[in-house]
């Protein structure tokens, strides 16, 4: 069988360069596979993130061929026969070395999201329908492999948004609570003023880059931009508001973490 | 040597699965400093690879159920010689802890009224297992994930400990650990160590485990005073994927076959009925007619043999390919396709269907799977008190895979997710109790701290050695070979003899390049754990002159009642550390009271 050329990006936040490896080409095998390969014969130091080598928890996230990945789930035979396979660490975020990314910004992020929150428990367990819990269901298949937040050109080029946008990961992290039957913090105004939902202009990259199909943008995004729109300009739902108790609580309020 | 970064806690907490999580999130709820350390990034621990569901007697779907019938199914399948006491609290509060999930925003899937759906899976004599599709661990571990987050515990990501402290009385007063990002040192001062580092089955050459697997917890705890028990338990899941073999052993969940998928071998026989141990026969179907009626009413007809407890399906696996009745790719076939529907199995079983198009193009739905026996848990592990996780080291706790006892000789598919949950969270409130009745600060003895680091940095300073990928490779050939599904007298002894060898040639390993984020470092870091652990499986598996569960002898093919009623106890009773000797002696099961023995005896009747 003929062999794999990779080109595989070496280096640290001081620069680095391409470093072309070439292994003989094995049955099935993944990028990470031949990753894994080199790691163990020529480059025992070359870095890469990777726990469960099956595509559910979004460790080993690269651009392969300049498209965000899971090294994983790329099998070499998918990639253009005889070419060089180019493999570079995701763009968005800080070098550490190599493939390997600090994806803190990720974990920032996390720290914003008001906690689930919600009521007692009745007697006997809290009942919900399967069909409402669907809806979170799919956001929630989400593995943090942070390809859309890479891929999302507000930030992808654009540092200096990262201090106002939470991005694609997090906004269907807020759509999941939003849409959770049992929740009971109101989080619109926070995702609208705090969380940059506006810059988003759904061109729906991270769609596509999701390993996991979730449908971003039509599930998650558009209805939030809808809710939030709602909330504020619905002469209806501010009336209602106006006269009826509100029941979900404030976004000043959801802020504020509870014990 | 610089200044090094120390930071004081009242509990730190190694490694953040779900028993770590759990563990931390109880812990810091009493209002105590609490840290979380783990060798990866927060999220990815290897909980998430748990499938098919998470085990409570809720009996939301066959309303006999109870945690009786739980602590029955349990003990039997870890063929008695579970903790009898883990066994019972496990299966009392598992429903619990599965409620308090959904309260801090898990979204199981639901029965038509509205509860938490059940499903079946081998070895539960009821439906029992609250699930998420077939992803379950990743709804356990994001849930723990995020409430840990919105209680503010502090994270250590990618950082590996190497060695726990300890002060002049023995107790536990912290640990050393490296940040596998800049290869800087970090020690912390604690009053109690809840270890959570999940399992070992990094050492097999196929296995479901990730490279986080290297068995540090149980090799850290021994080398800190610890006791082991039944290491050489080691559960082979019997249907991990064959093909390619750049895949192989990467799990198939067991939910396949608990949602109607059945196992045939090359002649389309469904040979799961040629292989019901007598211990079975009672409650397994006899034939394909009455297997096929129970899937849909439990009443109907006695279960399918594909069902029954991992180790006798893994074995019989084994047994139909050794006589040349497998797959061609070495395996058996996994049928749900002629079973079930498309859109029920990629329903049901979403991330199976995912994994076998994207990585062996194969499509479920339409196709057979080939599957076979991959290495996939320890039941062995550091031995604890059942009601607070406290090993044998005043301050060291221990919970979930690195712990030992619970699941006797085999693990329920199930019983692993509720076993975290449960455990981490006695672990955690044993840990804190400790640390609120500890008044000073624990003090750190600056030798000790100078010796681990130092023997950590050790394969930097070496111009040439051995490459620690080599040194891996050759463990996992020879435990793959050696102490595998199947064992015998004559090549465990021989395991033994060779990884005295590759532990000399461990102290011999050297590594090129810096610290910062070097995995060929991280690897020769890991090895001494895995090469301690390998050699506790491999002694276990020698003296355990029987066929139990997770051991299993082909020179002894039987098991043999007296070693029944027996642990296996390893300790390093002088001097401590991974050169320093092993030992194991067989040492009396607690006794079950009458009350619980009256469970087995009502059914022998």
């Amino acid at each position: 069988m003929s062999d794999v050329v990779m080109h595989v990006w070496r280096g640290d936040a001081d620069g680095g360069q391409f470093e072309e490896y070439t292994v003989p080409k094995q049955d099935g095998e993944v990028v990470l596979d031949v990753i894994h390969r080199i790691q163990a014969t020529e480059a025992p130091d070359l870095a890469c993130r990777w726990n469960c080598k099956a595509g559910k928890c979004g460790s080993c996230s690269a651009e392969i061929n300049g498209k965000p990945r899971l090294m994983c789930m790329t099998r070499i035979d998918t990639l253009p026969e005889g070419e060089t396979i180019t493999v570079t660490p995701m763009r968005a975020f800080p070098i550490i070395r190599d493939l390997v990314t600090d994806v803190s910004f990720n974990y920032e992020q996390a720290r914003k999201v008001p906690a689930f929150n919600p009521p007692p428990r009745p007697e006997g367990g809290y009942r919900m329908s399967q069909v409402d819990v669907e809806r979170g269901q799919e956001f929630r298949k989400c593995i943090e492999c942070f390809m859309c937040q890479d891929v999302c050109h507000v930030i992808r080029d654009h540092e200096e948004n990262k201090a106002r946008y939470s991005g694609p990961r997090f906004f269907i992290r807020y759509a999941e609570l939003e849409m959770h039957p049992l929740d009971t913090n109101d989080r619109r105004d926070l995702v609208r003023e705090e969380m940059g939902l506006g810059m988003c202009n759904i061109t729906k990259c991270c769609t596509e880059v999701c390993p996991e199909h979730i449908k971003i943008t039509d599930n998650a995004i558009i209805p939030l931009k809808e809710r939030v729109v709602d909330a504020d300009y619905d002469p209806i739902a501010w009336l209602g508001r106006k006269i009826l108790r509100r029941t979900k609580r404030t976004a000043e309020q959801a802020a504020v973490q509870p014990d | 040597m610089s200044e090094i970064e120390h930071h004081d806690y009242d509990v730190i907490v190694i490694g953040a699965g779900g028993a770590g999580l759990r563990a931390a999130i109880e812990a810091k709820g009493r209002g105590l400093r609490v840290a979380l350390v783990c060798k990866s990034l927060l999220g990815k621990a290897h909980t998430v690879m748990a499938e098919g569901g998470v085990a409570a007697a809720m009996g939301n779907v066959y309303a006999e159920d109870n945690w009786k019938v739980h602590f029955r199914d349990t003990m039997r399948g870890g063929k008695m010689l579970n903790h009898w006491r883990m066994a019972q609290l496990h299966a009392q509060e598992s429903p619990d802890r599965v409620q308090e999930l959904e309260a801090w925003g898990a979204l199981f899937d639901r029965t038509k009224d509205g509860k938490i759906l059940q499903r079946d899976f081998g070895g539960h004599r009821y439906a029992r297992l609250a699930h998420v599709g077939d992803r379950t661990g990743l709804e356990l571990i994001r849930t723990l994930q995020q409430r840990a987050v919105s209680m503010d515990i502090d994270v250590f990501m990618e950082c590996k400990v190497v060695r726990l402290t300890t002060d002049d009385d023995g107790a536990v007063n912290g640990a050393v650990a490296y940040w596998r990002p800049t290869g800087e040192f970090v020690t912390f001062g604690a009053k109690s160590v809840v270890l959570a580092t999940g399992g070992v089955g990094k050492s097999w050459k196929f296995t479901s485990n990730s490279w986080e697997s290297t068995g540090d917890g149980h090799a850290i705890a021994m080398w800190a005073g610890a006791s082991l028990i039944d290491m050489e338990c080691v559960q082979f899941h019997p249907t991990g994927m064959v093909w390619p073999l750049s895949v192989r052993g990467i799990l198939v969940t067991e939910g396949v076959r608990g949602d109607g998928g059945v196992l045939r071998n090359s002649d389309g026989k469904r040979f799961m009925f040629e292989y019901v141990a007598d211990m079975f026969r009672a409650e397994t179907a006899e034939s394909e007619d009455e297997a096929d009626r129970w899937y849909d009413d439990h009443t109907a007809g006695r279960r399918p043999p594909e069902l029954l407890p991992r180790d006798e399906v893994a074995r019989s696996i084994n047994s139909e390919v050794k006589a040349g009745r497998g797959s061609p790719h070495g395996g058996v076939f996994l049928d749900i396709a002629s079973r079930r529907t498309a859109d029920d199995i990629r329903k049901r079983l979403p991330s199976m269907y995912h994994q076998f198009m994207e990585l062996a193009g194969v499509d479920i739905t339409r196709e057979a799977m080939e599957v076979g026996p991959t290495c996939h848990y320890i039941m062995g592990g550091v031995q604890v008190d059942p009601d607070t996780a406290a090993t044998a080291v005043p301050g060291l706790y221990a919970a979930g895979e690195v712990a030992g006892g619970m699941h006797g000789s085999n693990r329920l598919g199930g019983n692993s997710l509720s076993d975290l949950i449960v455990f981490g969270r006695r672990a955690g409130i044993a840990a804190a109790d400790r640390a609120e009745s500890m008044a000073r600060e624990p003090k750190l003895n600056q030798a000790q701290v100078t010796e681990y680091i130092d023997e950590a940095l050790a394969p930097f300073t070496r111009d040439s050695g051995e490459n620690p990928y080599d040194l891996q490779h050759e463990l996992q050939e020879l435990m793959q070979a050696n102490v595998g599904i199947i064992r015998n007298e004559a090549e465990v002894v021989e395991a033994l003899e060779k990884l005295d060898e590759l532990k000399q040639r461990a102290a011999n390993v050297a590594v090129g390049g810096g610290r910062a984020y070097n995995p060929g470092w991280n690897l020769a870091t890991d090895l001494p754990s895995m090469l301690t652990v390998s050699t506790c499986t491999a002694q276990g598996a020698r003296d355990r002159r029987e066929s139990r569960g997770g051991q299993t002898r082909e020179d002894f093919p039987k098991a043999d009642p007296e070693l029944g009623k027996v642990n296996f106890v390893q300790r390093q009773p002088s001097g401590r550390g991974f050169s320093s000797e092993i030992t194991i002696t067989p040492e009396p099961l607690p006794v079950m009271p009458d009350e619980l023995m009256a469970i087995f005896e009502e059914e022998s009747k």
